[in-house]
């Protein structure tokens, strides 16, 4: 690939890195958020702190793990806790400023299905694995990124079922918790960026990939999809933040590639 | 039995149909030289409690040991779907089964609750997620003291917890390092533990503040090399990925999948010949 070229996964990653700031605490999920907070670390923003599920806090690694649990991240780790504290202490504790997830669907408000497609809960034409950590990173992170692939499947005007809430206004009605940490979603496709309107909640496109129409992401959106007053043009990825970028995957194919021949 | 013990001794004292049992690790430290041998002696309805059921439930549930699984993330990580739970789940093969699901945050809870003595685990858990109406054994509880309304679930008590872990002494000391996971309250809630181990070494060397489980909270130390993998051992060796990746297709077709546990499991007496049953197997695909 040329130089300044980029393939649309590439620059869905980097516009969901450049969110990311020094200092901010990020708690990471496996796969596309891994790679895009990885990539800021490596790039803009060196002091972002990035958590673990598995009870790394401050992992640095050198290569993006495949697993949550990946000995990489325990290596690089300002320190390594148990499953129970990184989410009682940490995460329900209110240390955690944006919390960053990959979802199979998600709805207008920013709702995440990764449980059944299809079918009813007891029999589902396809079974997800299920929730993870989502639910509560969800609603205890200070605000939320999604990052996901653009089409009709993914952004849906129904979920076949809440795994974990987009923004939910607090009522007496609810008979039970009540949100307390989140109060902004942006999601990062590879057509542009949705982020949630104020006022009410729901996601309205805000930013476009450089040559992608309006029109082009409402067609691969599942719901009427509200475009900005003033969009804005994602900046063409630098050379650096490509570079970057490629270098993480050839390390991180190199290193699974020798782990895959252990033994 | 002493302390120290083989792991088909172990699993034929400890094990019984119908208990519920954990075989805890989280991504690290998976047992599943213990999760064969469970195979192995076919134990039967049993409930399966893992917070993430991985290639090891995916292998039990596959072969009939389950009626129950109580989980909160169920995938092969990294590669994609479990096939196996999938069809059970989907299809009920071999065998319906039923499901208890949660969050990882409320597993965690619920076996902290259980190695706490506490009938009930509270998070703050679930706000907006369709969960709760599909499991009742999530309810919700009010703060005494500030009136807000919070998540209850019962605390996790297994029959028997199963845990790998690097080394343990000849008293039955154990010492776990790494990604700690949840294998402590886990092994702390049950009322037996189990216990498979890279090495029996003459001293720990545990330094302050490591993660030990004490002889007297474990019940039987078995010597295991390598029965962690394709998972990990921090300080021993890697996760074997290219398994995770060739399970995918293993575990797709059911009679392929079967013929495999045959081959390598059913027809193997323990966990040693086992590995020399794969890295036979694998040398042969190189070849061909």
């Amino acid at each position: 690939m040329p130089e300044n070229d980029y393939t649309p996964t590439e620059i869905m990653t980097i516009a969901a890195a450049r969110r990311l700031k020094n200092g901010t605490v990020c708690f990471v999920g496996i796969g596309l958020p891994s790679a895009a907070a990885n990539l800021a670390r490596l790039t803009h923003a060196p002091g972002v702190v990035l958590i673990y599920e598995s009870g790394a806090i401050g992992a640095k690694p050198q290569v993006l793990p495949l697993s949550i649990g990946d000995g990489e991240l325990a290596e690089t780790a300002d320190t390594v806790v148990s499953v129970p504290e990184i989410f009682r202490y940490w995460l329900q504790g209110g240390r955690v400023d944006l919390g960053f997830l990959g979802a199979a669907q998600i709805d207008r408000f920013g709702n995440i299905n990764t449980t059944v497609i299809g079918g009813t809960y007891e029999s589902p034409r396809v079974r997800l694995p299920g929730a993870g950590g989502a639910p509560e990173i969800a609603t205890e992170a200070r605000e939320i990124a999604i990052i996901l692939q653009h089409s009709k499947r993914s952004l849906v005007d129904k979920l076949d079922f809440v795994t974990s809430s987009g923004f939910l206004a607090p009522t007496n009605e609810r008979n039970g918790p009540q949100p307390r940490g989140r109060r902004r979603t942006t999601v990062v496709t590879d057509l542009g960026v949705l982020e949630s309107d104020p006022a009410t909640h729901e996601l309205i496109l805000t930013t476009l990939h450089p040559g992608v129409s309006p029109r082009r992401v409402r067609d691969a959106t599942g719901w009427d999809l509200k475009l900005a007053a003033h969009p804005e043009t994602t900046p063409i990825p630098t050379a650096n933040e490509l570079h970057a970028l490629r270098d993480l995957h050839a390390r991180t194919a190199a290193a699974h590639g020798r782990a895959a021949s252990v033994d | 039995m002493g302390v120290v013990a083989s792991l088909r001794e172990a699993v034929q004292t400890f094990l019984r149909d119908g208990q519920a049992i954990a075989l805890e690790g989280f991504t690290h430290l998976i047992p599943y030289a213990a999760g064969h041998e469970v195979i192995r002696q076919e134990r039967r309805d049993l409930t399966l409690v893992r917070m993430t059921p991985d290639l090891i439930y995916d292998q039990m549930i596959g072969m009939g040991c389950a009626s129950r699984l109580i989980f909160s993330w169920g995938g092969n990580p990294g590669v994609g779907s479990l096939h196996r739970f999938r069809d059970a789940i989907q299809s009920g093969w071999p065998k319906p089964l039923a499901i208890e699901e949660h969050s990882h945050a409320d597993m965690a809870a619920r076996y902290q609750a259980g190695a706490s003595g506490l009938p009930f685990a509270v998070t703050r858990g679930y706000v907006g997620s369709d969960l709760p109406a599909h499991n009742n054994k999530i309810r919700s509880i009010t703060c005494p003291f500030t009136g807000e309304v919070l998540t209850a679930t019962p605390a996790l008590n297994p029959d028997v917890t199963i845990v790998h872990a690097q080394k343990a002494d000849r008293h039955g000391n154990v010492l776990i390092y790494g990604i700690i996971g949840i294998q402590k309250e886990a092994a702390l809630a049950a009322k037996k533990v189990i216990v498979t181990v890279e090495e029996i070494v003459d001293n720990l060397h545990a330094p302050l503040n490591s993660c030990v489980l004490p002889s007297w909270v474990v019940d039987c130390v078995c010597e295991v090399p390598g029965g962690a993998q394709p998972s990990y051992a921090h300080g021993y060796y890697q996760r074997d990925n290219a398994f995770c990746h060739a399970w995918d297709g293993i575990s797709k077709n059911r009679q392929r999948f079967l013929a495999w546990m045959d081959q390598h499991i059913l027809s193997t007496s323990d966990f040693a010949e086992y590995r020399r049953s794969i890295s036979a197997d694998v040398g042969a695909s190189q070849r061909a």
